[in-house]
């Protein structure tokens, strides 16, 4: 999400009984409802640490938990314009940057808590994970391809880069999506109904992009 | 159009909010309710989402295991467990209430590391025919119903037969075991087990010379076991053993834990336990042995032959393809302990492999 085009263009107010919005924002609830949402988990988990309620193995409960929340905000984010297209939505897209950044902030955690808590920061170990084990080595790189996108998410990177080169460079997270799903599918042990809903629901936002563009260039033949 | 007359005087304007103000106070009221709406719709479908949910609770410990203790007196002269170990604790005291109890003696074959607690080891278990999650077991297998309950013997045996558990029960004294149980997914446990030697119970089911393995098949119904529904595995759960191996001192028919009967979670009335393999070859509920000339087919193997091997032996040296396997999670613990060749076994069960390429036997 860029910048936000104000709804209503100064000194077209109407003057109708009802008033007008007063503030420049609609909805402004929205954006801080769903980052106060978005730090439920993470409470619940860090209460859950305390009071020791994360069962018998806590570590490994916390880095799924934590990995799962971070694909559900990348696919979230990657849900908007879709959404927009179908229904016209635009406060999808005011949230935009937000899940982006959510998503970036959990799969750090749970890449955080993999490095230090359940491995012991023992570098060895880590890059061999890395290196030789595909799962690990997907997740790595979509967890390394959100860095430079959560970098440049500001409103100042767009100007500074050119809306062009800017969106180019986001579309990015398409791949960090579909890595991040083939981490979940070659993690899970034997039943990967879960990974494939989730695979499901990304390629179905992707094929919408790819239905989207074909529509475009049909529009601009024509 | 009513008249001025009609209402009431009018507050002096002092009083009067100003229209901002009172508009302002509405909005804060209603932005701060729609946020807190927002915050939890967003925060509980995320919970849900991740099937973030609080651990089951530590069953109630069920008594002592039967056919131990109460009433009929073991028959303990009547059949000696032949080569068998010294009950190390004695036949454990057959209480009904109060807590789980551990070991109060050793035996050779224990291992004096700590014990893991009852409540994680009662609410933490891979038992698929009761759901995929850990704590699914501890919720679901109430509906297990492990009396009446009966084991088939077949295949090359001199007599097969269907053998009532309480009976078969009657033939052995448990005895104390302290193993460590390790997971192929890299955590481990060390679980008080009661229970007796496999090779004792094999002897009394006196197999033919044809018997080169054996093996254990786990109930398989869908009434009492809800995730044996989806065909996640192949059912019923089958597990299987060289003889050798099934007649090690070590391999144990566990009836009870922490000096109490087995809960159902863990595979009650009757499960295996063999400490240098890993957890998955530790077939529960089991009601068929079957002793076979053919290496048997079992689940995991057939669900992928390239991760789950038949020896499924503990080695720290042939990784997992997904993890490796040189580390392990002791439950309860933070840091990583180096997982031991053959799970700190290999003095008593290394011979059992003399000459097989120890990289095939995962």
């Amino acid at each position: 999400m860029a910048t936000t085009p104000p709804l209503l263009a100064a000194g077209a107010r109407p003057r109708a009984a009802r008033p007008a919005p007063r503030r420049g924002t609609p909805m402004p609830w929205l954006r801080p409802g769903l980052i106060l949402g978005a730090l439920v988990p993470l409470a619940a988990m860090i209460v859950g640490t305390v009071r020791g309620t994360l069962g018998a193995n806590p570590i490994a409960e916390v880095i799924n938990e934590l990995g799962l929340i971070a694909l559900v905000f990348l696919i979230a984010g990657l849900a908007c314009s879709p959404l927009r297209w179908a229904f016209g939505w635009t406060w999808p897209i005011r949230l935009r940057r937000d899940l982006g950044l959510l998503a970036f902030f959990y799969a750090l955690l749970h890449f955080l808590v993999y490095v230090v808590l359940d491995q012991g920061v023992d570098l060895g170990i880590i890059v061999e994970d890395v290196v030789q084990r595909p799962f690990i080595t997907v997740g790595f790189l979509a967890l390394l391809l959100m860095v430079p996108l959560a970098w440049t998410s500001t409103s100042g990177w767009v100007r500074r880069l050119g809306y062009q080169t800017w969106t180019r460079l986001h579309q990015l997270v398409y791949v960090a999506g579909i890595l991040a799903v083939i981490h979940f599918l070659w993690r899970v042990k034997i039943d990967i109904s879960q990974p494939m809903l989730y695979a499901t629901i990304l390629g179905a936002l992707l094929l919408a992009r790819v239905a989207f563009w074909l529509r475009g260039r049909q529009m601009r033949k024509a | 159009m009513q008249s001025q007359r009609d209402l009431p005087p009018e507050p002096p304007s002092s009083e009067i909010t100003p229209e901002s103000a009172f508009m302002g106070r509405r909005d804060f009221l209603k932005n701060g309710l729609l946020t807190a709406g927002t915050a939890a719709l967003v925060g509980s479908s995320l919970l849900w989402l991740a099937g973030m949910k609080p651990p089951p609770d530590a069953p109630e410990p069920p008594p002592v295991a039967q056919g131990t203790g109460t009433g009929a007196a073991p028959a303990a002269g009547q059949q000696p467990a032949a080569g068998g170990q010294p009950a190390t604790g004695g036949p454990p005291s057959a209480v009904a209430a109060g807590p789980p109890t551990a070991p109060s003696t050793r035996g050779p074959y224990d291992t004096d590391e700590a014990l893991t607690s009852y409540q994680s080891v009662t609410t933490y278990n891979n038992f698929y025919e009761f759901g995929l999650d850990k704590g699914d077991p501890a919720q679901n297998a109430h509906t297990l119903v492990t009396r009446p309950w009966t084991i088939a013997v077949e295949g090359e045996v001199a007599k097969p037969q269907t053998i009532d558990i309480d009976t078969l029960l009657g033939w052995f004294t448990p005895e104390d075991r302290v193993y460590r149980m390790r997971c192929v997914e890299a955590w481990s446990m060390v679980i008080p087990w009661l229970g007796f030697p496999l090779a004792d119970l094999i002897k009394r089911l006196e197999p033919t010379s044809n018997a080169k393995y054996v093996e254990f098949l786990t109930l398989n119904d869908p009434k009492q076991m809800p995730g044996v529904r989806r065909p996640v595995l192949k059912w019923p759960y089958v597990e299987g053993l060289r003889m050798d191996e099934a007649m090690h001192p070590l391999t144990l028919m566990t009836v009870g834990v922490y000096g109490r009967q087995l809960p159902n979670q863990m595979g009650a009335p009757l499960r295996l336990v063999v400490p240098w393999k890993y957890g998955f070859k530790n077939a529960k509920s089991i009601v068929t042995i079957r002793f076979t000339q053919e290496q048997p087919k079992t689940s995991w193997a057939l669900a992928a032959s390239n991760e789950y091997g038949f020896y499924a032996n503990v080695n720290p040296e042939v990784d997992h393809p997904r993890w490796s396997q040189a580390s392990e999670r002791r439950i309860g613990e933070v840091g990583r302990r180096k997982t031991l060749p053959f799970n700190g076994y290999a003095e008593s069960v290394a011979e059992l492999y003399a000459g097989m390429d120890p990289r095939k036997l995962y």
